[in-house]
């Protein structure tokens, strides 16, 4: 007797074409089952996405803007008095060793009004405080319109506003006046934001000496800023406070600015698992509504299978065929929804103003999860294609 | 020379639990180039004994050889192979695929022989012309009538040019032309050479064919060949 028989195997484009057959009959469904995966890829690639621009946006900031800022502030003392920094403050801090810059603000007594016709007590939420001119290429800072205080406007009424201070008294362009106290000062500049110490934003500076000559101000400074090596920024902090007021050294408040960014991305670090954790839960679904459809398939095609089991098809080959199925299922909702997370990525990254960082590993891992999906949700459907009787099959209703 | 047969069913038996007994004991034995018609009131197990003629059942008990094979002793892959290369059905249904046109149904033909896609293609337009549908190549099943539904079925069942065709009530759910043309469609591939096996509830065509096996309880109670009546294992002149 003959056994000489042997089953063609199926080219790989074969294979694809087959599998692709249920899909273009029942497009409704497919895009129904597919966008459970493309909800749960897009969450998942956009949240990594998210998390790694903003990320990379925080750490490119904290490159520019520096980690070695130190900021001492006059607090109050174990009788609750409030400290008086010495008025060379300044000076002292320079002279610690690894120190290569410091300057100061001063609070001063000075209230303001958007014009001489708003009543003494409606102030905008905005104060006043001395500054050295010093202070902004310190702490990094920009002037959006006009310019920051120079060794002539130091001493003559003028102010430079917080972008906050700017927005909250109603002035969009320099020249324009505001009321400190009863004295008419002239907006020179806005700045831009100032990421290291947001609290200036609220604030309209005046110079040294003009807030002596105008605001009745001792000369006393209230906070001192001061930058030092990268590597001996602990050095200097640990005796910061000691150098500028020997004795009362509890009541001074040593901070570094760049630790409140750093934070930030660490708070949205648990965000970013959440948001992971919803996405998987939606790729879950989305892998239940596959397996539902691909079981749903199955069902309905028991003539097809028994047609083709007639026409020659193995049983692996029927097995091959849904698998291949649901693996397209779902390949097509991962390819859909790595594509929708990293437009999501792109579009969000860019009116935040980031440079969009889309990493290659959550592509990956991405479709490694889809491939994973379609396979544990084709098996068991795909399994029992394969094992219907041929005859049965083909006189299914 | 007396031809190989290419079905040899002996002592053929399918039993069903809860004692169904859908074959019993059947001999019959089908030489190349043979067109049979296989009669009998329903439920009588026509379609049991040529679903295990086309290795898509087997039976409980007996030997079945189809084109050489011993069909018993081969895994459900090789079976498969056999069917693809060997074997060609139509059903009383059809069971084309909708959506999908005239020549990517019959192109499926030849889908499990391996054959490359052109070439199932190009093969699939031959053999729509052979039964004369030309014109519908690129329509979809449901812009077909139930004829050239069947015609498209039969194209499909041939493309691979099998050495056996079988047919289960191919004309039961066509009008009476449509039913005369899928038998000429049938009488010329048998002219060509195929060996073929029609299931059939009308004795007109039954008839008209060369060789009538009649069933009744899952049993052979007459095999008559052009007229002559013969015994269920005696072989005649042959066609
Ligand atoms: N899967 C099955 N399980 C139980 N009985 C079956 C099955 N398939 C067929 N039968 C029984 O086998 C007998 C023969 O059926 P069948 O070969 O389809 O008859 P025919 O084609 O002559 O009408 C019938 O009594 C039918 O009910
Ligand atoms: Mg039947």
């Amino acid at each position: 007797m003959k056994n000489d028989l042997r089953p063609a195997r199926l080219s790989p484009r074969d294979i694809l074409r087959v599998g692709a057959v249920g899909l273009r009959a029942r497009r409704a469904r497919v895009v129904l089952s597919a966008l459970g995966i493309a909800i749960g890829i897009a969450t998942m690639v956009a949240v990594v996405g998210l998390s790694e621009s903003s990320r990379a946006d925080l750490m490119a900031r904290l490159d520019r803007l520096g980690t070695n800022l130190l900021t001492a502030e006059a607090g109050q003392d174990a009788t609750g008095q409030r400290i008086r920094l010495p008025e060379n403050a300044v000076a002292m801090v320079e002279r610690i060793g690894p120190v290569r810059h410091a300057t100061a603000t001063a609070d001063i007594d000075a209230r303001i009004r958007r014009s001489d016709v708003v009543p003494e007590e409606r102030t905008a939420g905005v104060t006043a405080q001395a500054a050295r001119i010093d202070l902004l290429s310190t702490l990094g800072g920009r002037v959006a319109k006009g310019s920051w205080l120079n060794p002539a406007g130091e001493r003559l009424p003028v102010t430079v506003l917080g972008s906050v201070a700017a927005e909250r008294l109603g002035i969009t362009r320099t020249g324009e006046t505001i009321m400190m106290n009863d004295t008419r000062v002239v907006v020179v500049g806005i700045l831009q934001p100032l990421e290291l110490v947001p609290t200036l934003d609220r604030v309209a500076m005046v110079g040294f000496p003009a807030a002596e000559r105008h605001f009745g101000f001792d000369g006393h400074p209230t906070t001192v800023f001061e930058r030092s090596t990268d590597a001996s920024v602990e050095d200097v902090r640990a005796v910061l406070a000691r150098t500028i007021s020997p004795g009362s050294e509890g009541g001074i408040r040593v901070s570094r600015p760049s630790d409140a960014l750093a934070a930030k991305a660490a708070t949205d670090e648990g965000l970013t698992s959440l948001m992971l954790g919803l996405g998987a839960v939606a790729l879950l679904v989305g892998g239940v509504g596959v397996a539902n459809t691909m079981v749903i398939s199955v069902l309905e095609r028991r003539q097809e299978i028994g047609l083709r089991r007639s026409l020659g098809a193995t049983r692996g080959a029927v097995r091959l065929q849904f698998l291949t199925e649901s693996l397209l299922l779902s390949a097509l909702g991962g390819a859909t929804g790595a594509l929708l997370g990293a437009a999501a990525t792109y579009g969000f990254a860019r009116v935040q103003g980031w440079t969009a960082v889309v990493p290659p590993w959550s592509l990956a891992g991405g479709l490694a999860a889809t491939l994973l999906i379609g396979v544990v949700a084709g098996l068991y459907p795909a399994i029992r294609a394969s094992r219907l009787h041929p005859t049965v099959a083909l006189n299914a209703t | 020379m007396t031809p190989a047969p290419v079905i040899e069913l002996r002592n053929a038996t399918k039993s069903y639990p809860g004692g169904v007994h859908a074959l019993r004991g059947v001999n019959l034995t089908v030489q190349e180039g043979e067109l049979l018609a296989v009669v009998g009131p329903s439920g009588s197990g026509k379609s049991t004994m040529l679903n295990i003629m086309g290795t898509l059942d087997k039976p409980t008990k007996g030997t079945v050889e189809v084109a050489g094979y011993d069909v018993s002793g081969l895994s459900d892959s090789r079976l498969s192979a056999l069917r693809a290369r060997h074997i060609g059905f139509v059903f009383q249904h059809f069971h084309l695929a909708a959506g999908r046109d005239a020549v990517d149904n019959v192109a499926d033909g030849l889908l499990y022989a391996g054959v490359p896609l052109k070439e199932r293609r190009r093969r699939a337009r031959e053999a729509l012309a052979g039964v004369r549908l030309d014109h519908r190549r690129s329509h979809t099943p449901n812009e077909l009538s139930g004829g050239e539904k069947q015609r498209v079925a039969i194209a499909r069942a041939l493309v691979g040019s099998p050495r056996l065709l079988l047919a289960d009530e191919p004309t039961g759910a066509l009008d009476t032309a449509s039913g005369e043309l899928v038998m000429e469609l049938l009488h010329e591939l048998n002219a060509s050479g195929t060996t073929v096996c029609v299931i059939t509830h009308d004795n007109e065509i039954a008839d008209s064919l060369p060789r009538r096996v009649r069933f009744r309880d899952g049993e052979i109670v007459s095999d008559t060949r052009s007229g002559v009546p013969l015994g269920p294992r005696t072989e005649g002149a042959g066609s």
